[in-house]
């Protein structure tokens, strides 16, 4: 690829709108890429960058507006045409097909050198001299569903670098990788810039943004609000723009007021969906007053363990006491009569039902507990004022009680799961990932009220794959590998470095010998 | 039971066996496409009713078997462009749309021929061929290579359609839609086209199941086929999506009703007991569909329609 005179834009994005039903997505959007650099998107869900990107890929069509590429206007309309000209996209999640092969994923699409037959040989071949050069070590004979996370990342790399696009989108890539994996994928992105390639990088965690980005631009409610320079801003000063008033990023936290334990967990194990351990030789203590986060890449046991103690998992063997009730064969419900309440890191899936109204969703779980309902009568009058109350306490922005949940948007769906789970002012919380996919406001308020709950002495188990959320939240952090707890740390010791290293599976002892050796 | 387990009879009952797997394994090859790419057809006991028909219905009136079979294989590729556009462009729900197809294939078939033919006819229907100096093997040429040339085809198009699937680009483009459409989507795989194409062939090969049936049998009466495509779709499941197993789930089958038949026509079962026995295939369904639950190799996006963006 040469290198193309300095500021002329490879891609650029002018007047973009488009509508959907009742919100205007992009509000005439203008964005830029030029050759070798890395240009960042930046804002909350739903501010419209998902949008301009499917826009750009084809896979939406815009309402108002033109697209150039290098200079000529373009028409995009579907993914073909965005490939032909040499454009790439890695969606947020995986667009893999698990029962194919590495070499299989990448050829996929991509016309064969003996055209009715497939031959892979020479995919495999080039599969691996690219490994090679940008130092992504793919095995181009496994299987997808074989592979790890990380790994399958690089596969969604090596498919863009294999199709030699000139302009790279990636949306929000680093959510799936530990803290090493994204300083290697920062790495290979680099290289792949200093050929000239433009890239498009979406994410809403600002410390990747700030040391990743040349430019950076930001959107809120579909619309530019800011265009700036990494060199020239802060965290603080993004996250301002992209919310649009001061935001406090860490929370306030007061000393622990500890006491008893509430939840103690004694050589669990959990089986898996596929009948193997997920969770092994795990045991954890969490105190009335105190937080404790697990932190750890996803799919390491943190689902099923936060599944088992909610009684939705069966354990395999080891205890569960909360407080004081060995709840290790009980019901969900009979876990929940006990006083813990759970919120489920599959929002829409477990947490609420997405065509029921705010005020059902509120009483799922006291619907059959007086006042709620009476003999076998839900009692309307009571759930009306019950209802209106947690919503005002919450602040859950709803046009009305009525109002389906699948209308209001993340932030507020998680706010009325919270809701609901602290209504029954309980004595242990689960949280799993309670702000993820939130926007920043919201999220800064379920930290405020997280906070709230432990300082009034409630027992709170925080699992999230967030670390700064963890670090900000929790008085111990425990991190999971494969099951296990693979190291626990306090607060003030805890940093995204040491916890990274405990993500991917390097105990502190073996770092000691590692560095000395 | 002794007059059954003569070495003449014997093979007489395999080659006879391999006859019968014959309608069951085309109508299955062509279901095992269409589900690898992800849909799921439930018509094909219609769309084999009318390929039955229509195969019948040429031959008896132009006395060309070779048309019979032409005609079947049009009849099941219209109804797949009929089923491409009720479920891939208004995007109805794949098991209701098939069962409306079979429905329509079963009453339009007595229909026409209730109309165009009345009383049953007789028709010449296909003879053997032996193949040169294999059918003069003892044993295994008599059981086969005495077969009319339909059973030649469908087993020659086993090794044909595991060809088609995993050494050609269209076959990687029909498993990744039917696994995972929106990665094939996001590559450039046009989703709709693929199944467009899966969907005429497998429906293609139901016709010609259906003229097979009707050819060997050489008549045509009303639901002709009694069964043989929903067993060609339970074949599939227990075929684990693969043409060999698939095979061989035919060939369990077609053995099944020969000896059964068999046994009929010795006498070795009669009456109540022959009604019994005459359950056999259908408990045989039952049977392997619930021992073969494991579902590996089912494509995860089996009857899930694609729409971008989504």
């Amino acid at each position: 690829m040469e290198p193309t005179t300095a500021g002329a834009p490879l891609l650029e994005l002018e007047g973009i709108t488009k509508r959907f039903p009742g919100v205007v997505a992009n509000d005439r959007v203008y964005f830029d890429v030029r050759p070798g650099e890395v240009h960042t998107l930046l804002g909350e869900n739903g501010a419209g960058k998902s949008t301009l990107m499917k826009i750009l890929y084809g896979l939406y069509h815009a309402d108002e507006g033109e697209i150039r590429l290098r200079g000529e206007p373009v028409t995009i309309e579907s993914p073909s045409d965005a490939i032909e000209q040499g454009i790439g996209m890695i969606h947020q999640h995986f667009m893999l097909v698990p029962t194919l092969t590495v070499a299989e994923n990448v050829a996929l699409g991509l016309p064969s050198r003996r055209r009715l037959l497939q031959d892979l040989s020479p995919v495999q071949q080039r599969i691996r001299e690219l490994s090679e050069v940008y130092g992504l070590a793919v095995d181009p004979d496994a299987y997808i569903w074989q592979l790890a996370v990380g790994e399958r990342q690089r596969v969604e790399i090596m498919k863009a670098i294999y199709r030699d696009v000139s302009l790279l989108i990636l949306d929000e890539p680093t959510s799936v990788l530990t803290p090493a994996e994204v300083e290697d994928l920062f790495v290979t992105l680099r290289q792949m810039t200093e050929g000239g390639r433009g890239l498009v990088f979406i994410s809403h965690k600002l410390h990747e943004v700030m040391s990743l980005s040349d430019r950076i631009t930001v959107l809120r409610g579909g619309r530019v609000t800011g265009r700036t320079v990494p060199s020239e801003t802060s965290r603080e000063q993004l996250a301002h723009m992209m919310v649009g008033r001061e935001v406090r990023l860490a929370p306030n936290r007061s000393e622990a007021d500890v006491a008893d334990a509430r939840l103690t967990i004694s050589a669990l194990e959990v089986l898996g969906d596929r009948g193997t351990p997920a969770v092994t030789d795990f045991d954890l203590e969490v105190r009335s007053g105190e937080v404790v986060g697990i932190a750890g890449v996803s799919g390491n046991g943190q689902r099923e363990l936060a599944e088992a103690l909610a009684g939705l998992r069966p354990v395999a063997s080891g205890t569960i006491v909360m407080n004081g009730v060995d709840t290790t064969t009980k019901t969900p419900k009979e876990i929940r009569r006990l006083g813990v309440s759970y919120i489920p890191e599959e929002r829409m899936r477990d947490g609420a039902i997405g065509e029921f109204s705010v005020a059902e969703n509120l009483i799922l779980t006291s619907h059959d507990l007086p006042p709620t309902s009476r003999r076998g009568f839900l009692n309307f009058k009571q759930i009306e004022t019950g209802c209106s109350d947690l919503v005002r306490r919450f602040t859950v922005k709803t046009p009305s009680l009525e109002t389906p949940t699948a209308n209001l948007s993340g932030g507020n769906i998680q706010k009325l799961i919270i809701a609901r789970e602290l209504s029954g002012e309980p004595e242990v919380l689960i949280a799993s990932q309670p702000t993820r996919g939130v926007d920043i406001g919201a999220a800064e308020y379920i930290h405020t009220v997280l906070m709230d709950q432990r300082a009034g002495g409630i027992a709170i188990l925080l699992i999230s794959e967030d670390l700064d959320e963890v670090i900000g939240l929790s008085d111990r952090i425990a991190v999971m590998f494969e099951g296990r707890i693979m190291g626990m740390l306090d607060q003030e010791e805890a940093t995204v470095q040491r916890l990274g290293l405990l993500m991917a599976g390097v105990s502190e002892e073996e770092e000691r010998d590692g560095s000395s050796a | 039971m002794s007059d059954f387990l003569t070495v003449s009879v014997l093979l007489a009952t395999l080659a006879s066996g391999i006859r019968l797997a014959t309608p069951f394994l085309l109508a299955a090859l062509g279901e095992t496409i269409g589900q690898r790419s992800g849909v799921l057809n439930l018509g094909v006991e219609g769309v084999m009713l009318l390929g039955a028909y229509g195969a019948y219905y040429a031959t008896l009136r132009t006395d060309s078997v070779l048309l019979g079979i032409v005609v079947g294989l049009v009849v099941g590729g219209v109804m797949g462009i009929v089923y491409g556009v009720v479920t891939l462009a208004l995007k109805a729900e794949q098991g209701i749309s098939g069962i409306g197809i079979f429905i329509f294939g079963l009453g339009l078939s007595d229909l026409l021929f209730q109309k165009q033919v009345g009383t049953p006819t007789p028709i010449d229907g296909l003879g053997d061929v032996a193949i040169p100096l294999l059918g003069d093997l003892p044993w295994v040429g008599e059981v086969l290579f005495h077969q009319n040339v339909l059973v030649y085809a469908a087993f020659l198009l086993v090794p044909a359609m595991w060809f088609v699937i995993h050494r050609t680009p269209f076959g990687l483009d029909v498993r990744a839609v039917g696994e995972t459409p929106e990665a094939a989507d996001s590559l450039g795989v046009s989703v709709e086209r693929t199944r467009y194409i899966t969907i005429f062939v497998g429906n293609a090969f139901a016709g010609l199941a259906g003229a097979a049936l009707a050819l060997e049998l050489g008549i045509f009466q009303q639901n002709l086929t009694n069964g043989h495509g929903f067993i060609a779709i339970a074949l599939v499941y227990f075929g684990a999506w693969r043409p060999a197993g698939v095979m061989a789930g035919s060939l369990v089958f077609g053995l099944v009703s020969a000896t059964v038949l068999q046994w009929k026509t010795l006498g070795i079962v009669v009456g109540t007991t022959a009604s019994i026995v005459g359950m056999f295939p259908a408990v045989l369904t039952i049977l392997v569909l619930v021992l073969v639950s494991r579902r590996t190799g089912q494509p995860s996006a089996l009857t899930r329609p694609f729409e971008r963006g989504h």
